[in-house]
């Protein structure tokens, strides 16, 4: 063996590269990746719209105008009842266990595709960062639809409950009544909705992403979905 | 003395399969010259596209060690290796194995990308390496929109992008007919004549044999002979005339 050229280590993926990878890559898998972010969108609706209409009937209900809550005959005297923090546990994980699907069916597919980016230099890093920026942009504009879609469903629900009184009453801001409970407001649970979406969008892709950029190039190519 | 570019010793890989333990390669030995065209043949399942992944650093040795310009392959860390696969392999497979997220031109220029080289500098390369192989006009096709031969001869300019001083290829003609086929195996052996690249091929394609300086012969997970050009004798004969 005559050669002892040591083995370079230049090998980069700036920033500004890996995002425009990752929009391209949406931007050509668009039907897919509307797919993949409606799971999500469904899973935060789901979610926020439970959670407000919640906040809406604490808040009518605060306000003082019982004759009108017909819905809230079996709440307790103060505040959220076992039915409503029920509804909003099985809504959460509903949540959870769509928007996790969704990003494992996502990245699954594209084994072969992480195998091959291996093949040409990639750093099992770069493909990790990759799908978080990927799975971060779905998971943050499809929480923030799926949020907006919730929100909507929930007031037109209050509509029919509380009548035009939804509006005077509209728990928008957090409070904290005296004899109340404390409310966070649809602002925050817009924005919670958001965040959860986002959080579980990076943790549902990054863990299978991560796991196969582990793989050896050839085993994660000659992975079959 | 020679050159060696590859050197195996006692390489052995062995597949789990549930209780089964499957032995795809019992102990191969082998070293290839620079700038030698090697085509290793065998039936499926010979074991010869595990020691093509072997080879490439795509998969690691049960037992054994690979050398690529005497270093040991097993001592370099993940960033060598990857470093490895992005300076000093091309690899082309069978299935092309395109990004089809990315178009003709995109595919060129990732491994540039992971390389460091600006983005002027590995625009023209591209244009210049696709236009080497055929496809100044279908830069900015998506692979979806090209022919089996055109993604192939894509990979190919992609395999060169920094240029490597080996190209692995593993059945690149498998999925070809046959004129395309040649036209693929033309292409990589002036690579290999013009540019002095070491080209290492997995197939069993007798087309490739013509042109390949020696053959290694797989069996069963192991060398079971290694041929001279000269002492084969091929009659691929004239498929669809010359081939252009």
């Amino acid at each position: 063996m005559q050669q002892r050229t040591p083995i370079e280590e230049q090998i980069d993926l700036p920033f500004v590269e890996s995002l425009r990878i990752s929009f391209q890559s949406l931007k050509i898998r668009f039907g897919r990746s509307i797919i993949t972010t409606a799971g999500i969108t469904l899973g935060i609706a789901f979610l926020v719209s439970v959670w407000t209409n919640n906040e809406i009937g604490l808040a009518l209900q605060e306000s003082g105008r019982q004759s009108t809550i017909n819905t809230f005959e079996e709440t307790t005297e103060k505040g959220i009842s076992t039915k409503d923090i029920w509804l909003i546990v099985m809504s959460l994980i509903v949540c959870v266990v769509g928007i996790a699907n969704s990003m494992l069916m996502a990245v699954t597919e594209r084994f072969r595709e992480i195998g091959t980016m291996k093949c040409l230099g990639a750093l099992d890093g770069f493909v990790v960062r990759l799908f978080l920026l990927e799975s971060g942009f779905q998971g943050f504009s499809g929480a923030l639809i799926g949020a907006l879609i919730g929100t909507l469903g929930a007031v037109l629900l209050g509509l029919k409950d509380y009548g035009l009184d939804l509006f005077f009453y509209f728990p928008l801001l957090p409070a904290q009544p005296e004899d109340g409970t404390a409310r966070l407001g649809v602002i925050v649970v817009i924005l919670l909705g958001c965040v959860l979406g986002m959080i579980l969008a990076v943790i549902g892709s990054s863990f299978p992403a991560w796991r196969a950029a582990k793989l050896p190039p050839a085993e994660a190519m000659r992975t079959e979905v | 003395m020679a050159d060696i570019v590859v050197k195996t010793e006692d390489v052995v890989k062995e597949y789990r399969m549930g209780s089964n333990i499957l032995r795809a390669l019992d102990g191969i030995n082998i070293e290839i010259e620079r700038g030698e065209y090697i085509s290793l043949m065998g039936p499926s399942g010979s074991g010869k596209s595990t020691l093509f992944n072997m080879i490439g650093a795509l998969d690691r040795p049960t037992e054994g060690q690979v050398y690529i310009d005497g270093q040991n392959m097993s001592h370099l860390s993940q960033r060598q290796i990857a470093a490895f696969r992005c300076h000093r392999v091309g690899y082309i497979f069978q299935s092309y194995n395109l990004l089809h997220v990315r178009s003709a031109h995109g595919n060129v220029t990732l491994p540039m990308i992971f390389a460091g080289i600006p983005e002027k500098q590995r625009n023209e390369k591209a244009e210049g390496l696709l236009d080497m192989v055929g496809l100044g006009d279908r830069m900015y096709h998506l692979p979806d929109e090209l022919s089996g031969g055109q993604r192939q001869r894509v990979a190919i300019a992609r395999a060169l992008a920094n240029d490597p001083s080996i190209i692995l290829a593993d059945e690149p003609t498998a999925n070809l007919d046959t004129i395309t086929g040649r036209e693929i195996i033309d292409l990589i052996k002036r690579l290999n004549e013009k540019q002095g690249v070491t080209v290492i091929s997995a197939t069993h394609d007798l087309k490739m044999l013509d042109v390949s300086d020696r053959i290694v012969d797989i069996r069963d997970g192991l060398v079971e002979r290694v041929r001279n050009r000269d002492e084969i004798d091929i009659e691929v004969g004239e498929v669809g005339g010359d081939g252009h």
